[in-house]
């Protein structure tokens, strides 16, 4: 693989251009809605220590950041509502997310369509009534989980929306490109199409031929959808304002679907070699007992590593930019900013890179398996 | 003031292993590429999976830590 | 699974699963069917256009090769063929001339030959005339002065006796 035409110079300076302006506005968006975050608790917080408060608030909010929600914030007090869905007891509710407040606490019961919920924490609930304590109709056992039930969500939460803006980018772009390779038939590659065709190649060449041999052609609707999949959301996923800013693929339920899909591919790709590795493998007879479960779990373990990998590699950069930004707000001084703001430009950059090598990886591990799978002779 | 849990302190020392693992990977990889010039994508490519692999083990320990750290109250 | 419920950040939301599930199928089919299948299909296509094409070039390169040589070759022989010709054409003009000469000298020789016995015939010729001339002439004056000497006896008979004298003589 060489990523020499990927990474050289020209483009290294428009990525960097564009990190910082992304560092940039990522902090003022940041910082907004931190200020925002921060009024809410204020009105809300219970009798607490100003120093603890701070800390666990500024953990609350960048899990809050790279967590679902129902709503787009885009600054202040501006953000869009989106469509809530649940199945409930009483059937499918629907109503938008603004439509009851912006209730968080667990304090305030909606009334929808005949259904009583309670909203804590960014997830809808069966209120339990009396009242609790602290005012909220959320009930928890010793350990602090909750106990209330939960309707069944499907939202189109923050991540759905952001979901279905890459995929749309995604037909428009390919369905584009291969359009232009109709009218274009037999001649250079121009615009779009230019810049696309190097990755494409790329996939085919360094990612499905060497793992999948001469059988390449049958997986590369997957590996390349997969690829630009995740690769075009993790870069949504950096970008801190409207079209982006959705964590998704650091979400393990997106990744999830992805291994799964990993799973289902490889499974049932698997021919006579793959399985007889699994349930016959070389060694002595009486070796069996220990290494067929051994074999099983393997199964397993390769698409959960999968779904691991890309969701914490995602999770963990943005964790780590918004940590950094946050020690402005920790420490209490602009000055700080002086530090932090260089050190989120470069982990930016660094993560504009992870977001390309993830997605390489992911697809790469994907063909891997799929690989292993079709092989027609264990090689030990 | 420290605030933080053991979990934590794990997740660190799993940072600490997986960092001498990379490193490795990545010094022994330069050294190949500088050996075999020609063959540089080819380890490019191992070496970029190899650390995948050993990257995963550290956040498997992240997310033990996640784990860990979740009370929702 | 109370373990994995801990966090909400490692709990995979079930809404979201149904909608990435349906969004991604959707995406995977509509993608292979009206994007990844005309594209891998036309960079394929193009590629072995442009494996056609290089090869095709390798051939006319190779068969332009190969012509240039023929033609060279070709030019050589009928260089040297034009040489041969040249020299075969310059020894037969030097030996006409050569010919020519000896010819020549020959018939020179001969004409020369000719010319002499005919001045030696013509010489001979006018040598016995002048004799012939010279012989009456002398005669006629022999015959004169005879004539004139005869004229008295005694003349006649000195001459006889110096005649006689001289026959005596010889």
């Amino acid at each position: 693989m060489d990523l020499s035409h990927i990474f050289n110079s020209k483009k290294i300076f428009s990525i960097s251009f564009c990190a910082v302006l992304f560092s940039i506005l990522s902090f003022s968006a940041f910082s907004q809605e931190h200020t925002a975050a921060d009024t809410a608790h204020a009105e809300t917080s219970v009798a607490h220590a100003e120093g603890e408060e701070k800390d666990e608030d500024i953990s609350k909010v960048i899990l809050h950041h790279i967590a679902d929600s129902h709503e787009w914030h885009f600054f202040g007090h501006v953000s869009i509502p989106l469509p809530v869905i649940l199945y409930t007891e009483a059937g499918l509710v629907t109503f938008l997310s603004n439509k009851f407040g912006h209730s968080d606490d667990g304090t305030q019961l909606i009334e929808a369509d005949g259904v009583s919920l309670v909203k804590y924490h960014g997830k809808y609930f069966y209120p339990v009534l009396p009242k609790n304590d602290h005012g909220t109709y959320i009930q928890y056992d010793s350990r602090g989980d909750i106990l209330n039930a939960k309707p069944f969500d499907i939202s189109i939460t923050k991540n759905v929306v952001s979901l279905l803006i890459s995929v749309t980018v995604l037909l428009i772009v390919f369905i584009g490109i291969a359009k232009a390779y109709k009218t274009r038939e037999g001649k250079a590659p121009k615009g779009l199409q230019s810049i696309l065709e190097p990755i494409i190649l790329f996939v085919r060449d360094d990612i499905a031929k060497p793992q999948l041999g001469y059988r390449y052609k049958g997986f590369m609707p997957y590996l390349l959808t997969v690829f630009f999949f995740v690769w075009l959301n993790n870069l949504m996923g950096l970008i801190p304002f409207f079209p982006g800013g959705a964590n998704l693929t650091g979400n393990i339920a997106v990744t999830m679907m992805l291994a799964l899909c990993t799973f289902v591919l490889t499974t049932v790709n698997g021919n006579k070699n793959y399985w007889g590795h699994v349930f016959t493998p070389h060694v002595p007879w009486w070796l069996y007992p220990l290494m067929i479960p051994v074999e099983i779990i393997g199964l397993f373990t390769k698409p959960i590593a999968l779904m691991i990998r890309l969701f914490a590699n995602i999770t963990a950069g943005h964790i780590l930019i918004l940590s950094l930004i946050s020690l402005i707000f920790i420490l209490k001084s602009v000055l700080v900013a002086g530090i932090a703001v260089p050190f989120v430009l470069f982990i930016s950059v660094i993560e504009l890179v992870v977001g390309f090598i993830q997605a390489f990886i992911f697809t790469i591990l994907s063909a891997l398996f799929i690989g292993m799978a079709v092989e027609e002779h264990a090689e030990h | 003031m420290i605030v933080g849990s053991i979990a934590g302190i794990g997740a660190g020392l799993a940072a600490i292993g997986a960092g001498i693992g990379i490193g490795s990977i990545g010094g022994k990889a330069m050294e190949g590429m500088a050996r075999q010039p020609e063959a540089a994508s080819k380890i490019q490519t191992a070496m970029l999976i190899a650390a995948a692999f050993v990257e995963a083990v550290a956040l498997f320990a992240v997310v033990v830590a996640f784990l860990g750290t979740g009370q929702v109250n | 699974m109370t373990l994995l419920a801990l966090n909400p950040l490692v709990s995979p939301d079930p809404g979201l699963f149904i909608w990435s599930t349906v969004a991604f199928l959707i995406l995977f089919f509509l993608l292979s069917k009206f994007a990844w299948k005309p594209i891998v299909q036309a960079l394929d296509e193009r590629e072995r256009s442009i494996e056609d094409a290089l090869s095709k070039a390798e051939m006319a390169k190779a068969e332009m090769a190969k012509l240039i040589s023929e033609n060279e070759d070709l030019l050589k022989e009928a260089r040297l063929e034009r040489d041969n010709i040249l020299k075969e054409a310059k020894e037969i003009k030097d030996q006409m001339i050569n010919d020519a000469k000896d010819q020549a000298k020959a018939e020179g020789a001969k004409l020369i030959e000719l010319a002499k016995t005919e001045i030696n015939n013509q010489k001979l010729a006018a040598m016995a005339e002048i004799k012939n001339q010279v012989s009456t002439l002398s005669i006629d004056i022999a015959e004169k002065v005879l004539r004139k000497q005869f004229e008295d006896q005694n003349k006649q008979q000195a001459l006889v006796n110096d005649l006689l004298k001289e026959v005596k003589l010889n």
